[in-house]
């Protein structure tokens, strides 16, 4: 027994080390998970330690600019923005989570059945997932939503629908190569069945690249369910989120007020930015040789 | 002389043959979204004001006291005939509205892609001749930058700064300044329509009313391509066959351009496909922001109104818009990459 602990502490160190001396010599990913930590911090602590309450109108104070007592203005009832943006960060990162969650799930569990089975399950998986792929997404989720009704949980579904075929896909990939491989034949002769090899001995092997498109697929997520929002689906009005903030700054605009747009927008894409480069770093860590 | 004795030939009718299950599955899901409509289709038609009696009415006119499959089989049918249902909003059958309104969107779209697919290639091609240099980092830095940019954001950046701040831009309200006359209709294509009239006063408007959206789309798709570009020629150019060119003493433009960049346009064409994907999807924002009358604003105002059909016309004819156009590329591959085609797949 004793080597058992010994070997997976080394291991774990080695890990840990390739991950310091990556980080070490790519800043920029050193950053993305500053940024990423503060993100966090912001949809757990924020609505807590926001100056002002993002529903709380004043008529007094709506449309002014950025200044001391509201960091980013206040909009056209009133209500700072800097609060609204702050609290907004935990809607718009369940949104994008639950949807990626959801699709990382649905999409192991059909991509691992695909890619170990084969056979006309495969067949009929790809074709589904070619036909969800031959719709432009977006177009896809508008469709959807208009469909199942406009509601928070059927932007999340909706999301999630789009983002099936990429899990699905990398999963059936990974799981297919090593369907016959020689440690998968060894656990099938110890006498796991077919669902446990499937599930403890391959899958795994799948995770570092699933990581990675979860890290990537998070800050498209974000921009889907933002793009929705801002052409008026899912989240309804008084409700701070950054696409219909984003919307309702929008006839702002024109007349000159662009903190109302601006602010929400710019965190928006500090998110999305966020999400991207981790995934990059991310990618540089599991796999090196795809850097482009 | 049967098709086999032509094996290109063969491969193109082989690939519109592969796009046919596409066209059956997209008609499948979007008659799935048409019947999942939020409650009772028939009352919803029927409106708010019907008694039990109309609603049953009109269930037995829609058709929708028939099975499911009956209705799939009778959708097939209407679809052949074009027929798409008709807008509540509009008054007007789906179909003809977003044919008046195609090619608004297509002006828009194609104009963007030209854009950005003369932007991007270069610099990625330059990126990847020159890496480290300044080139590659800015093409670095635009490529993150650029897939993070929402586009609907971006475009309110841009009316903000050059109509706002800088008042060179003409206000984001459609196409045309009302004070100019469509052109006649010819195309549809503002440009090309008002270029065949010979009215350069109309052309330079219409102009000016393009350039915001499609810088507003051509900097979102732009990304992925220069990205692709980049990656696609640094491994053409590290290829064996570069070498051997270059150490033959062909000049280094032609090793640049005839050998490195044909091989590496596979790919680039590829992504293409991917990019207008997003494109048509990002389009709908773009259009919404600028209030441009395409497709897009048309789904949009739909959506607001709840009006399904016209929703579901559009995303109908956007899947059917992209299906055809990934056949088109696939085809173009054929021409671009002889070897392709004869891999029987």
């Amino acid at each position: 027994m004793s080597d058992i602990p010994l070997k997976t502490v080394s291991k774990t160190s080695g890990g840990l080390d390739h991950l310091i001396y990556v980080l070490r010599a790519n800043p920029v990913t050193l950053l993305a998970f500053g940024m990423f930590a503060l993100i966090v911090l912001s949809a757990v602590f924020g609505p807590m330690l926001v100056p002002y309450d993002p529903l709380q109108t004043n008529a007094s104070m709506a449309l002014q600019p950025p200044s001391w007592d509201h960091w980013f203005g206040t909009d056209n009832v009133g209500r700072d923005v800097f609060s609204r943006v702050i609290v907004a960060t935990r809607l718009d990162l369940s949104i994008s989570v639950a949807a990626v969650a959801l699709s990382f799930v649905v999409g192991s569990v059909l991509g691992s059945i695909a890619g170990y089975w084969g056979g006309w399950l495969d067949i009929v998986l790809n074709r589904v997932l070619d036909t969800i792929m031959a719709f432009p997404l977006f177009v896809l989720a508008m469709g959807i939503v208009a469909a199942l009704g406009n509601t928070i949980e059927n932007i999340i579904y909706a999301t999630a629908i789009i983002n099936v075929p990429f899990y699905a896909r990398l999963v059936r990939a990974e799981v297919n190569i090593r369907r016959n491989a020689g440690f998968v034949q060894a656990a099938k002769l110890a006498g796991n069945s077919d669902i446990q090899v499937l599930a403890l001995h391959i899958f795994p092997n799948a995770l570092p690249p699933m990581m990675v498109q979860v890290s990537l697929n998070l800050g498209w997520a974000i921009l889907n369910a933002a793009g929705l929002s801002f052409i008026g689906l899912g989240v309804s009005p008084p409700t701070a989120e950054w696409g219909i903030m984003v919307a309702e700054g929008a006839n702002f605009i024109v007349s000159g007020e662009w903190w109302m747009a601006v602010f929400p927008g710019l965190w928006l894409m500090m998110a999305v930015f966020t999400f991207n480069l981790l995934g990059d770093g991310l990618r540089d860590i599991v796999d090196p040789r795809k850097r482009t | 002389m049967s098709v086999a004795a032509y094996p290109r030939l063969r491969a193109v009718v082989m690939r519109i043959a592969q796009s046919i299950p596409v066209v059956i599955g997209v008609v499948v899901i979007s008659f799935l979204l048409t019947r999942a409509l939020p409650g009772d289709p028939a009352a919803y038609f029927a409106g708010a004001a019907a008694d039990e009696a109309s609603i049953e009415q009109i269930r037995v006119a829609l058709g929708l006291d028939k099975p499911l499959i009956q209705q799939f089989f009778i959708y097939v049918g209407d679809l052949l005939h074009g027929d798409l249902g008709q807008s509540i909003y509009s008054g007007q059958p789906v179909a003809s509205d977003l044919a008046k309104r195609l090619p608004a969107s297509l002006e828009l779209t194609l104009t963007a892609l030209m854009l950005s697919c003369g932007i991007a290639i270069p610099l990625g091609i330059l990126a990847a001749t020159r890496p480290g240099s300044w080139v590659d980092h800015l093409c670095r830095v635009l490529v993150t930058a650029g897939v993070s940019l929402p586009t609907f954001f971006t475009g309110i950046l841009l009316i903000y700064v050059f109509y706002y701040l800088l008042g060179i831009a003409p206000a984001p309200l459609g196409r045309l300044d009302f004070i100019y006359l469509d052109p006649d209709h010819v195309t549809g294509f503002y440009l090309i329509d008002a270029a065949l009239m010979g009215d350069w006063e109309t052309w330079a408007a219409a102009a000016k009313q393009l350039v915001l959206p499609a810088i507003t789309l051509a900097l979102f798709t732009l990304a992925p391509i220069a990205r692709m570009t980049r990656a696609a020629m640094l491994t053409a150019l590290s290829a064996d066959f570069i070498r051997t060119a270059r150490a033959a003493g062909l000049s280094s433009r032609t090793v640049l351009y005839t050998y490195a960049f044909r091989n590496a346009l596979l790919p680039v064409v590829t992504t293409l496909g991917m990019v207008f994907s997003f494109a048509l999807g990002a389009n709908v924002l773009v259009e919404k922001v600028f209030a441009w009358p395409g497709i897009g604003s048309y789904a949009v105002e739909a959506l607001v109104v709840s009006d399904y059909a016209a929703v579901q016309g559009f995303v109908l004819a956007m899947a059917l818009l992209f299906v055809a156009l990934n056949l088109v590329i696939d085809l173009l591959y054929t021409v671009i990459d002889p070897r392709i085609g004869f891999a029987a797949k």
